[in-house]
């Protein structure tokens, strides 16, 4: 693998990953995002229904939670879980968690990292976490690593400390065992920046993590509310000025356009694309502009689709549900009665698959008849959103429009 | 059968308001909006291979017409459904009349326009939905009088008002309100069914506002009394519908009984024009009738059961959350080449299908399609 930068300014930085994949030949943009799936499948699609999407990433997120437990049935299959899930062509990064489902604390000793499947609880040691990923091949994998960093609702400074310590005396017990692969060997490990919100443990963590031979580093425990926004963002800022150059920073459990564009600020390149999935299981479509250069005409279609949106405004619900995350201002709720006879597309100017052929008034008498179908056509159109979104941020970084570009996400 | 079976239909790129000009001989009324060719027939049964042109196209019979109740294929997109090769599909009266109801569909264009489905549609009249969902339904001279289940209002329907619904939603072929009672009935009540679906008939000819687009099909009742079945057909073909169904079968009845009425019934409807018989889906039950001269076919179950995790093939189905397919490196049908079995395992659709993620259900939905829609009625079913 080979980091090539061709613009580095004010934290952020724009380029791409060369020689990537088994055979070497494989690239990568960042900042970019990877393809969120659920047991080895995007959400609600099948391959034909993944292809309508543009700009699908070329890397696709695993989690290990989802398929350690197929883990015998993958060891007999023995080609790989590309293969195995139908996805030949893809590229993998398997992470420990899901992102939209957080495991209980408490179940990470100085052996063993749990995670929990459909079947319950695994409980994996360094060594079973090697064989899950000998069986998986992906291409790159989280390190084992102890992302819990609080105590209750609140950090500690004891347990942050703990997480580092762990996080790295796993980091080389599974670098010792992939030596001794040869299936292992040609899979890069991303080793995993642990530590709460304690400066000096987070500092800790990338300078000792960098020291050894990961491909990639995942800042880990960024997430969720336990930190202020502006802690985040001094830890990630801080985090980054100590890695290398020339391998790339993941973050997990941040999505939010918002946060992303702060994230990518801070030196972060890559992220997951779970996000878009949440807003589709709360019935909403992705509606955010992030055409910041827009065409005076395109901005009034959009302005006249949106007018009843005013009322609404950008102000956040508020309201939470033991399950769902609150709609953000991003997205609009195609369950609202209001769109029960607009034929209008999803979102003026949008060329997915969902908007080329349907209407806000079907989406609505998809979701209110609690069809499968507006799952489909929901994700189809947020994923695609979503990667859009992405694409525009490459293009502003190129054009030195990143502060035009946060603007426009930050009035959302 | 002699003739080789001709291929699939081709997509109209419009919907045609007159189809039959062609096929109408002089002196005749105004062209009908459906039109049937006998391609081939079997020397040795009743089974017919025919096309049948209607205004969204052309529909090779004998045909399944899988069921997408609510104005959607489940979990399959329309054009999904396209390249599955299926021509036309069923849309329920009920279920759309109830939500979003007629008056948006006709917004939207129609049900065509609404899904954005451009094959035929086929809806049928409301009456059978109402009749087994509803705990509260009468039925007199006038029609069906219930509660909606969403708002608790008396609602009646009508033959009258069955036929606005339906034209509203603009299907391609629309259904006879009619009187439905259980096969298992026996007594005075099936006899008053008949004739009042004779009746009811007439007064869905009479209340068709767009007969040059939409192609009212009559349904034969009479349970499974030969004499009341006979009575009905003698009555029904004398109307100039352009096709019927054979109803009131497909219940409770044995196989036998079930059989006997649908080669009666097959016997005395006119050669050229299709037969529709109601509610049969099981592969073996198709072959069967087919074999008998049925022309169209519907039925739930290939797409319900997928929902189960429940795979048609040619032995049966495979239930395949069970454990014995955790490791089965096979698709699902070896000579299948539905998108899902040209692509999966029954291993990996088994550990998709303990998962959450609905993509499991739409292999199973998109295979079990393909299974009805090619399988037992594909060109091989000659045999």
């Amino acid at each position: 693998m080979k980091l090539s930068l061709s613009k580095v300014a004010q934290g952020y930085r724009l380029g791409t990953l060369n020689n990537l994949g088994r055979k070497g030949d494989r690239t990568m943009e960042f900042p970019g995002c990877l393809l969120y799936t659920r047991t080895g499948s995007a959400p609600h699609l099948t391959h034909d229904t993944l292809q309508v999407i543009s700009r699908v990433p070329v890397m696709t997120q695993l989690t290990l939670s989802s398929l350690a437990e197929h883990y015998e049935v993958l060891e007999e299959y023995k080609e790989g879980i590309g293969k195995f899930i139908g996805m030949p062509e893809s590229m993998f990064y398997c992470s420990l968690h899901d992102p939209v489902n957080p495991c209980p604390a408490g179940y990470v000793t100085n052996k063993s990292v749990s995670v929990w499947g459909v079947g319950g609880r695994l409980e994996m040691t360094a060594a079973k976490f090697m064989s899950v990923q000998q069986a998986l091949q992906p291409d790159w994998f989280q390190c084992l690593s102890d992302g819990e960093a609080l105590c209750g609702e609140v950090f500690s400074a004891k347990r942050a400390r703990k997480s580092v310590d762990r996080s790295l005396a796993f980091l080389d017990e599974c670098l010792k065992l992939q030596e001794q692969s040869e299936v292992l060997r040609s899979c890069v490990m991303i080793g995993v920046i642990e530590g709460g919100d304690i400066l000096e443990e987070r500092l800790r963590s990338a300078r000792e993590t960098a020291k050894r031979p990961v491909g990639g580093f995942l800042l880990d425990g960024f997430h969720g509310d336990a930190m202020t926004k502006e802690t985040r963002l001094q830890l990630i800022s801080a985090v980054t000025a100590e890695l290398p150059e020339d391998k790339p920073r993941l973050i997990c459990g941040i999505g939010q356009p918002d946060e992303v564009l702060e994230c990518i600020e801070a030196g972060v390149d890559l992220f997951e694309s779970f996000f878009p999935y949440q807003v589709t299981e709360r019935g909403c479509a992705l509606s955010f502009s992030f055409d910041y250069q827009p065409n005076p005409e395109d901005t009034l279609l959009q302005q006249n689709g949106e007018k009843e949106e005013g009322e609404i405004g950008d102000c956040i619900d508020k309201v939470t549900t033991t399950k769902r995350v609150p709609e953000t201002s991003f997205e609009i709720n195609l369950k609202e009665k209001k769109y029960r006879d607009d034929f209008g597309p999803v979102v003026e100017g949008c060329s997915c698959y969902c908007c080329k052929n349907h209407s806000r008034a079907y989406v609505h008498h998809l979701l209110v008849t609690n069809e499968l179908l507006a799952g489909v056509l929901l994700m189809i159109h947020n994923f695609q959103h979503y990667f859009g979104f992405f694409c525009a941020i490459r293009e502003a970084l190129r054009k030195d429009r990143l502060g035009q570009l946060k603007e426009l996400i930050c009035s959302s | 059968m002699a003739a080789p079976r001709e291929s699939q239909s081709t997509r109209s790129p419009e919907p045609m308001a007159a189809v039959a000009a062609s096929a109408a001989g002089p002196g005749t009324r105004a062209p009908a909006a459906l039109a049937l060719r006998v391609v081939a027939e079997c020397g040795r049964s009743k089974a017919r291979a025919c096309e049948l042109r209607l205004p969204h196209g052309t529909v090779a019979t004998p045909v399944f017409m899988p069921v997408g109740t609510q104005g959607t294929m489940k979990g399959v997109t329309a054009a999904q459904l396209d390249s599955l090769g299926c021509r036309i599909c069923l849309g329920n009266t009920y279920h759309l009349g109830m939500r979003p109801g007629p008056e948006l569909i006709q917004k939207a264009g129609g049900l065509h326009g609404f899904m954005n489905w451009n094959q035929n549609l086929l809806t049928d009249s409301g009456g059978f939905q109402m009749v087994s969902l509803l705990a509260l339904s009468e039925v007199t001279e006038e029609g069906v009088r219930f509660r909606s289940p969403y708002d608790g209002t008396e609602i009646l329907l009508s033959p009258e008002k069955s036929v606005e619904i339906q034209n509203a939603l603009g299907s391609d072929i629309m259904m006879q309100l009619d009187d439905v009672v259980s096969s298992t009935l026996t007594g005075s009540r099936v006899e008053e069914a008949m004739h009042r679906s004779i009746r009811w008939l007439d007064r869905c000819i009479s209340a068709n506002r767009r007969p040059d687009q939409q192609n009212l099909f009559a349904i034969i009742q009479g349970g499974l009394d030969p004499v009341l079945r006979s009575k009905c057909l003698e009555e029904m073909t004398k109307r100039d519908v352009p096709g019927f169904a054979i109803g009131g079968l497909s219940g409770g009845e044995s196989k036998e009984q079930f059989w006997k009425m649908v080669t009666l019934s097959t016997d005395q409807l006119p050669r050229e024009k299709p037969r529709y018989l109601m509610g049969v889906g099981y592969a073996t039950d198709l072959v069967v009738c087919v074999a008998l001269g049925c022309d169209m076919f519907d039925c739930v179950f290939p797409t319900r059961t997928a929902r189960f995790g429940s795979a048609l093939v040619p032995t049966g189905n495979l239930q395949l959350k069970k454990k014995q397919f955790a490791k089965d490196f096979q698709p699902i049908d070896e000579a299948c080449t539905c998108p899902t079995c040209q692509r999966h395992t029954r291993a990996f659709l088994h550990a998709l299908l303990h998962s959450n993620n609905t993509a499991a259900l739409h292999h199973v939905t998109t295979h079990n399609i393909a299974y009805q829609v090619w399988g037992p009625l594909g060109p091989d079913f000659i045999g």
